[in-house]
């Protein structure tokens, strides 16, 4: 076979395992928009007798999705504001200021690297009994916000800033705190995209944590734990629970397609995101 | 680890300690004390509600005489030698075949990536649906065979795959975006210089291109392991750990024993266990790398 054929042919392969692979989704999204009773056929078909968009309106309106989507967003955003802020903070500490023992600390943070969240569920939930946070906002924001991670992300890209910048900008008279808002920030954007995007996906993405901690599903329910909620009680409406999906998948995915480049970037720099 | 400029200045220190202090706090309250807490129930008798009694090694010995927790010991070992190879294999032969060269390259990445980003409810769910009788499978199969599938998610013998199936669907577009990366950046006179030098495909394959992604190949095994051992949302979701406990894992056991049956002590000794178990085979990993990752291309 001609070099040139087989190219081809090795391509069309290739979109027609890309097709394979994307037909759960496929099957979501046309299940969300099929009839009830038609959910289930042999053979299974892409489109029911009518597109049923009134699926949409249902999901939102049989349990309280709309709040699950709204409390998904605002913890998802406070979380990642949280997450930036600290971290870009500390990471400016351990790469640009001259402090005693600042190895030995950071050195310390990074071990906290090594440990597994199956470790720290069950005391973390004895420590919101004792502050008072289940069941709560602010225990679905903070247990999870200061990890050493994004420190150590920023920290590798403030090293690479060159201290003259710096030194000008203090011998010009600039405080420690001007100099980090207005040149360390503003330089380190790139990063701290990569951090952001990834940051949001996890907290909106989150399960167990919620599964966990929130009681009141109805109020304070994320997405995910919603959608389980969802799917417990409505195992039947196949139809409603795939809409609720296609909705629950709908931030993340457009984030994916407007950010590849940040996100792709992140993988191969340094292990992000995954799980 | 050289870092510019060792010698403390003066005035920095106070600024240092405001910068790092939402860091250093919230870390020392959310990991730290959590950590030492959890190492301290481990040898408590340590009920949700009521008294705590020290329990000593009492906890592990519970542990290893329970045949349910055995059993999730065996499923998680089971679940990680099958869903780690077939990551690794299937995310490395993508991102080969998707060749750094080809047209469309970039989107084909985007949608092999894209169920790492959905939710992983909404994957389970759909992928319940697709395992279901008179789902998707079973559909498609009545309608061309006349034979009915089997019941993937209740079937012993079938739902431990199902569950990897699953798992290795969701999980492998990390690991090929990781490996695509790595290809991405072997320089192109070396491919030219072994393909002027006559070596076909499969020897440039395993003399070239593998030994010069080896250190993301190993840094893909290294995280998908730790992962691996860890799963938790799939079998959660999936088969609740079912049918029986075929496919309840590890992590299931210690959120079983910690917010079902509310026994704290034996959940933290449980997660230490898991813990150690993880510990272990990444220390096998680094000592094996010499003899198959090289660091200087």
């Amino acid at each position: 076979m001609p070099s040139r054929w087989r190219v081809v042919v090795s391509h069309a392969a290739l979109y027609l395992v890309a097709a394979v692979f994307v037909a759960p989704l496929v099957y979501m999204l046309a299940t969300s928009l099929k009839p009830a009773a038609e959910v289930f056929g042999s053979p299974p078909r892409l489109f029911g007798s009518e597109l049923r968009w009134a699926n949409y309106r249902e999901a939102f309106t049989f349990l309280p999705f709309g709040r699950f989507v709204l409390n998904g967003i605002v913890v998802a955003t406070i979380g990642t504001l949280v997450v930036l802020l600290a971290s870009s903070m500390s990471a400016y500490a351990f790469a640009k200021l001259r402090w005693r023992g600042r190895d030995g600390v950071f050195l310390v943070f990074l071990a906290t690297l090594m440990i597994p969240q199956e470790i720290l569920v069950v005391p973390m939930f004895t420590l919101m009994r004792w502050l008072g946070w289940v069941d709560s906002y602010q225990a679905l924001i903070f247990p999870w916000a200061f990890t050493a991670f994004g420190t150590f992300l920023l920290r590798q890209y403030f090293r690479t800033i060159p201290d003259e910048i710096n030194d000008s900008a203090r011998i010009d008279g600039a405080g420690l705190v001007r100099v980090f808002t207005h040149i360390m920030l503003p330089l380190a954007r790139p990063a701290l995209a990569v951090l952001a995007v990834f940051t949001f996906i996890n907290y909106w993405n989150s399960f167990l944590w919620p599964l966990i901690i929130i009681n009141s599903v109805d109020q304070k329910a994320t997405v995910p734990l919603g959608l389980q909620l969802f799917f417990g009680q409505q195992g039947t409406q196949w139809n409603l629970v795939m809409a609720a999906s296609v909705i629950s998948m709908a931030p993340t995915t457009l984030l994916l397609l407007v950010l590849q480049k940040h996100l792709i970037r992140g993988i191969a720099t340094g292990g992000l995101g995954g799980r | 680890m050289p870092i510019s400029g060792t010698r403390p200045r003066r005035g920095e220190g106070r600024a240092a300690a405001f910068f790092a202090a939402p860091s250093l706090l919230g870390l020392t309250l959310f990991t730290l004390f959590p950590v030492v807490m959890s190492l301290v129930m481990a040898f408590y008798h340590w009920p949700a509600v009521g008294a705590r009694t020290f329990a000593g090694l009492g906890n592990l010995s519970t542990l290893f005489e329970d045949a349910v927790f055995r059993r999730t010991l065996l499923n998680t070992l089971l679940f990680v030698v099958l869903y780690l190879p077939l990551n690794l294999v299937v995310s490395l032969g993508l991102a080969v075949w998707i060749s750094p060269r080809m047209k469309g390259r970039r989107a084909l990445r985007v949608v092999f990536f894209l169920p790492v980003v959905v939710p992983m409810v909404a994957n389970a769910i759909v992928w319940r649906l697709i395992y279901q009788p008179g789902g998707l499978i079973d559909g498609t199969l009545h309608a061309a065979t006349g034979v009915h599938a089997p019941n993937f998610l209740g079937e012993r013998g079938w739902a431990m795959f199902a569950v990897v199936a699953m798992s290795v669907w969701q999980g492998f577009g990390y690991n090929m975006l990781v490996f695509s990366a790595a290809l991405d950046a072997i320089p192109e006179h070396i491919v030219e210089a072994a393909q002027l030098d006559g070596a076909g495909p499969v020897r440039q394959l395993f003399r070239i291109t593998l030994p010069m992604i080896s250190p993301s190949m190993f840094f893909a095994t290294t995280m998908t392991l730790i992962t691996s051992f860890q799963v938790f949302t799939q079998p959660f979701l999936l088969t609740g750990g079912g049918p029986g406990v075929d496919t309840e894992t590890l992590m299931m056991f210690v959120y079983n024993q910690g917010f079902s049956v509310f026994e704290f002590g034996t959940a933290s000794a449980a997660a230490w266990i898991l813990f150690v178990l993880i510990l272990g085979v990444t220390a096998v990993q680094f000592a094996g790398q010499r003899r198959w990752v090289t660091y200087d291309a």
